[in-house]
C-alpha cells in the first residue's frame, strides 16, 4: 500500500500542472495579500476585507473568503476529478494493475495522494496569505463578525481553524472529484464536475431556499467558519457542515470505490459508465441529498429561510455594543462595557407591507442604547443588505456624530468610524 | 499455465468460448487469430485484469479465483506497452519493482539486456513505440517471471530490435520461463514458439505443434520456376495430389508436403532444374487463413 501511494504521490507531483499549483498556492496568495493590504481601497465587500490594512489576519481570511467561492472546489476538481481519468487517457491501467494486483490498493493510494496533494495546496493557500498579511499589515487583533475584538492569540486559532473547517467541503468535493473520474473515464466532464457542481451548490446558498436544505449540501460548510467570528460561536451550523460532508465524502468515495472494484479492466481505456452513471452515481447521491435533508431539518430548530428579525436584532445589537465600545476606546471617551450600554436593535424589511423575513437590501434597523447614568437613550440607523448565507452589511444611517463616515485616529494609522459600516453574520441554524 | 473450458463474454458478446490451453516452463507458446478472435481477452485473463466467467485458470499451480491476484511469478503485458510519460524509464522501472516488491532489482541491468541504457534518464515522452515496447518487456523481466504474457512485443520494433527480443524470449525459455505470446507476424512465431493455439471466434481452432498444424493445413500453393514451364506443367500433372496451373512464365501447383516431395523428385529425374519453388503463401499463414475462415 505505502509503495502504491509513494508512486501515486510521485505521478501527482511531477505533473507541470500539480508542481504549478504547489508554487502558485504558496506564492501568489501572500504577495496579492500584501499588495492589497498596502492600498487605500480595501476590498470592503468581501468579509473582513475592511480590516486588511489594520491586521494581516484578515488577509488569510479575504484569500480563504475567496477561495471557498471557487478556488477551493477547482483545486479539488483538477486533482482528485483527473486522478483515475489520466490512466484512462494513458491506457495504463492494466499496466499499474498487474503491477499493483488490488484494485482495492489501487483506488485507496489514488485517493489517498489527491488527498494528500490537495491538503497541501490548501496549507499552501492558508500559510502563504497569512504570512503575507502578517508581514505588510502586522499581528494586531482582529475586529470579529459580531464587532468583538480578538486578541491576535486568539485570532491565529480561529484563522487556523477556519481554514482546517474549509478543508472539510474541499474534501467532500473531492470525494464527488474522484466519482467523477471513476464514472466518466476520459470525459473532460469528470474533470470538471466537482467545480461546475460548487458553482452550482453556490447559487443553491444564495437563493431563498430553505435553510435544511442549503444545509445539506457540502457547499455549506465552506460558510461555516465565519461563525467563528462570533461570540457565541455559531457550533451547530459548524457541526452540521461538518457532518454533511462527512457524509458526502464517504459516499461519494464509497461509490466511486464500489465502482472502481467491480470495472472490467479488459477495456483499458473506458469513456465511462455512460447511462448507468445515472443509476450507479446520480441516484445515490439524490438520495443521500433527501436523507440530508430530513436529517438537517430534525435535528435544528430552523425552519424557512433562516433569515428574521429575530435573529437579525440580536446579532446588531450586539455588533453595535462591541464596536461602540472600540470606538469609546479610539475617541478617548470613558470605556463602558457591552452589558451596561444595553444595545437593542428593532428592524424592519421593506416597510409594513413585507414580512420581516429573508435576505434583502431593504432591511432598516434602530439601534437604541443607553450610557451608563444618562437617562436619555441614543439612536442609530442602519441600512442592511442581508445575504441569504447570513452576511450582512450595515451601513450608518445616521446621526452622523455616530455612525457616520469620519476618520478615527488608532494605534495603526488613521481608520474609519467603526460604527459607521459594519460586518455581520447571523446564526442561520440555532434558536434565536 | 493451464486453462480448461475458459469462457469470458461482455454482454451479448462471447469473447472466449470453451477454450483450453497448456503451457509449460521452458516453452514459447503463440496466440494467433484475426481481430476479435479473443487474443487480448485470453491474454487479459493470464495477467488477472478480469476472470472468467465459466472455467478453470490455474497459473503456476494456482488456481485464479479473484481478479488481479496474480501469482508473483506472472509478468507481462497487453494491448500495448502501459507507461508513464512524465516518469523516466529509470523511474518507470523502479516504481514497478517497489510495486511488485522486489528488493535490490537490477534495473540498469535490465535496461542493457533491452537496450535502453542510452536513454535510462530520459522521460518517456520522448520514446518512439518501439523503446516503449523495449521498456514495457524490460518492467515485465524485471519481475524474474516465470510466465511472461505478451501482446505484440515486437509491434514498433526494427528488425535489429524484433530479433534482439526473439533472441531475449528464446533465452528466457531456455532458462525455464513459460512464454505466451501473441502476435500477427507469422515468421516471428514460426521461428520463436514451440507450440501456438490459433483463436477464431473466440474458439481455439487448433492448438499444438507447428509442424502439426501445417501438416493439417492441407494443401499449400507453390510458386515453380524451370527452363522449360511446358515440360515442367507436364510433369506436374502426372503427379498425384498435384494441381498445377499457369501463371505468366512460372506454375503455380498445389501440393501437400508429401505430394510436393514426388514432384521434386520427377523434376529432377526428368533433367529440368528447378529455378525457385517457393510458397506463394507461407504454410504457417496458408494455415491460418484456411483454419480461421472455415472457423464459425
Amino acid at each position: 500500500m505505502i509503495a502504491a501511494y509513494r508512486f501515486e504521490l510521485r505521478k501527482l507531483v511531477v505533473t507541470w500542472r500539480s508542481r504549478s499549483l504547489l508554487v502558485v498556492c504558496w506564492s501568489v496568495p501572500g504577495v496579492l495579500v500584501a499588495a492589497i493590504s498596502q492600498q487605500g481601497n480595501l476590498p470592503t465587500d468581501t468579509i473582513f476585507g475592511r480590516w486588511m490594512g489594520t491586521t494581516g489576519w484578515a488577509g488569510s481570511l479575504v484569500v480563504l473568503s475567496f477561495c471557498c467561492s471557487w478556488v477551493l472546489p477547482l483545486l479539488a476538481s483538477v486533482l482528485a476529478g483527473d486522478v483515475f481519468a489520466v490512466e484512462d487517457r494513458l491506457g495504463t491501467w492494466r499496466h499499474l494493475l498487474v503491477a499493483v494486483r488490488s484494485t482495492r490498493r489501487v483506488f485507496a493510494a489514488k485517493a489517498l495522494a489527491a488527498l494528500t496533494v490537495l491538503v497541501l495546496l490548501v496549507a499552501g493557500l492558508a500559510a502563504s496569505s497569512t504570512v503575507g498579511g502578517v508581514l505588510a499589515a502586522g499581528a494586531g487583533p482582529l475586529v470579529g463578525l459580531d464587532g468583538q475584538t480578538l486578541a491576535p492569540r486568539d485570532v491565529v486559532i480561529r484563522v487556523l481553524l477556519s481554514w482546517l473547517l474549509a478543508l472539510a467541503p474541499t474534501l467532500a468535493f473531492a470525494g464527488l472529484g474522484l466519482l467523477g473520474s471513476v464514472v466518466l473515464g476520459r470525459s473532460t466532464t469528470g474533470l470538471l464536475l466537482p467545480a461546475l457542481l460548487a458553482l452550482a451548490l453556490q447559487l443553491l446558498q444564495l437563493l431563498p431556499l430553505p435553510m435544511a436544505v442549503r444545509a445539506s449540501v457540502p457547499s455549506y460548510a465552506f460558510l461555516t467558519w465565519r461563525g467563528l467570528f462570533t461570540e457565541p460561536l455559531h457550533g451547530a451550523a459548524v457541526l452540521i457542515g461538518l457532518a454533511v460532508c462527512v457524509a458526502w465524502l464517504v459516499a461519494a468515495a464509497g461509490l466511486a470505490a464500489w465502482l472502481f472494484q467491480v470495472r472490467d479492466f479488459t477495456d483499458g481505456t473506458a469513456d465511462g459508465l455512460g447511462r448507468r452513471a445515472l443509476t450507479r452515481a446520480v441516484l445515490p447521491l439524490a438520495a443521500l441529498l433527501a436523507v440530508s435533508v430530513a436529517g438537517v431539518a430534525s435535528a435544528t430548530p430552523s425552519s424557512g429561510q433562516g433569515i428574521d428579525r429575530h435573529r437579525l436584532e440580536p446579532a446588531l445589537a450586539r455588533a453595535f455594543g462591541h464596536l461602540y465600545r472600540l470606538q469609546a476606546r479610539e475617541l478617548h471617551r470613558p470605556d463602558v462595557t457591552e452589558h451596561d450600554l444595553h444595545a437593542t436593535a428593532a428592524c424592519d424589511k421593506g416597510g409594513s407591507l413585507v414580512d420581516d423575513l429573508g435576505p434583502g437590501n431593504d432591511w432598516r434597523c434602530a439601534v437604541t442604547w443607553r450610557l451608563p447614568g444618562v437617562s436619555a437613550t441614543g439612536t442609530a440607523v442602519y441600512q442592511l443588505q442581508v445575504a441569504a448565507d447570513g452576511r450582512y452589511v450595515a451601513d450608518g444611517d445616521g446621526p452622523q456624530s455616530v455612525n457616520g463616515s469620519f476618520p478615527v485616529a488608532t494605534p495603526t494609522g488613521v481608520e474609519p468610524n467603526p460604527l459607521w459600516q459594519l460586518d455581520g453574520y447571523v446564526d442561520l441554524i440555532s434558536h434565536p | 499455465m493451464r486453462a480448461r473450458q475458459v469462457r469470458k463474454a461482455y454482454a451479448d458478446v462471447v469473447a472466449l468460448d470453451g477454450v483450453d490451453l497448456d503451457v509449460s516452463a521452458g516453452q514459447v507458446h503463440g496466440l494467433v487469430g484475426p481481430n476479435g478472435a479473443g487474443k487480448t481477452t485470453l491474454l487479459s485473463l493470464l495477467l488477472g485484469l478480469s476472470l472468467p466467467d465459466r472455467g478453470v485458470l490455474e497459473l503456476l499451480g494456482s488456481t485464479v479465483r479473484r481478479a488481479h491476484a496474480l501469482p508473483d511469478g506472472v509478468a507481462g503485458f497487453v494491448e500495448g506497452p502501459g507507461l508513464y510519460p512524465a516518469l523516466t524509464a529509470r523511474q518507470n522501472l523502479t516504481a514497478v519493482a517497489s510495486l511488485r516488491r522486489i528488493h535490490g532489482a537490477d534495473v540498469a541491468g535490465v535496461l542493457e539486456q533491452i537496450g535502453l541504457t542510452d536513454v535510462i534518464d530520459d522521460r518517456v515522452r520522448g520514446f518512439s513505440l518501439g523503446m516503449r515496447q523495449r521498456l514495457s518487456l524490460a518492467a515485465a523481466l524485471l519481475t524474474r517471471p516465470e510466465l511472461l504474457v505478451l501482446d505484440e512485443p515486437t509491434n514498433g520494433l526494427d528488425p535489429s530490435a524484433t530479433q534482439c527480443v526473439l533472441e531475449l524470449l528464446r533465452r528466457l525459455a531456455d532458462d525455464g520461463v513459460a512464454v505466451v505470446v501473441s502476435s500477427h507476424r507469422m515468421d516471428e512465431l514460426a521461428a520463436l514458439c514451440h507450440e501456438v493455439t490459433l483463436l477464431s471466434g473466440g474458439r481455439a481452432v487448433f492448438s499444438g505443434p507447428l509442424a502439426k498444424l501445417a501438416a493439417e493445413s492441407g494443401p499449400v500453393d507453390f510458386r515453380l520456376r524451370t527452363t522449360d514451364v511446358a515440360g515442367a506443367g507436364a510433369v506436374a500433372a502426372g503427379v498425384p495430389r498435384v494441381t498445377v496451373r499457369s501463371a505468366g512464365d512460372a506454375l503455380v501447383v498445389r501440393a501437400d508436403q508429401e505430394a510436393l516431395d514426388t514432384l521434386v523428385g520427377r523434376l529432377v529425374a526428368a533433367g529440368l532444374p528447378v529455378r525457385e519453388l517457393t510458397a506463394v503463401v507461407p504454410p504457417l499463414q496458408a494455415a491460418f487463413l484456411a483454419l480461421t475462415q472455415d472457423a464459425p
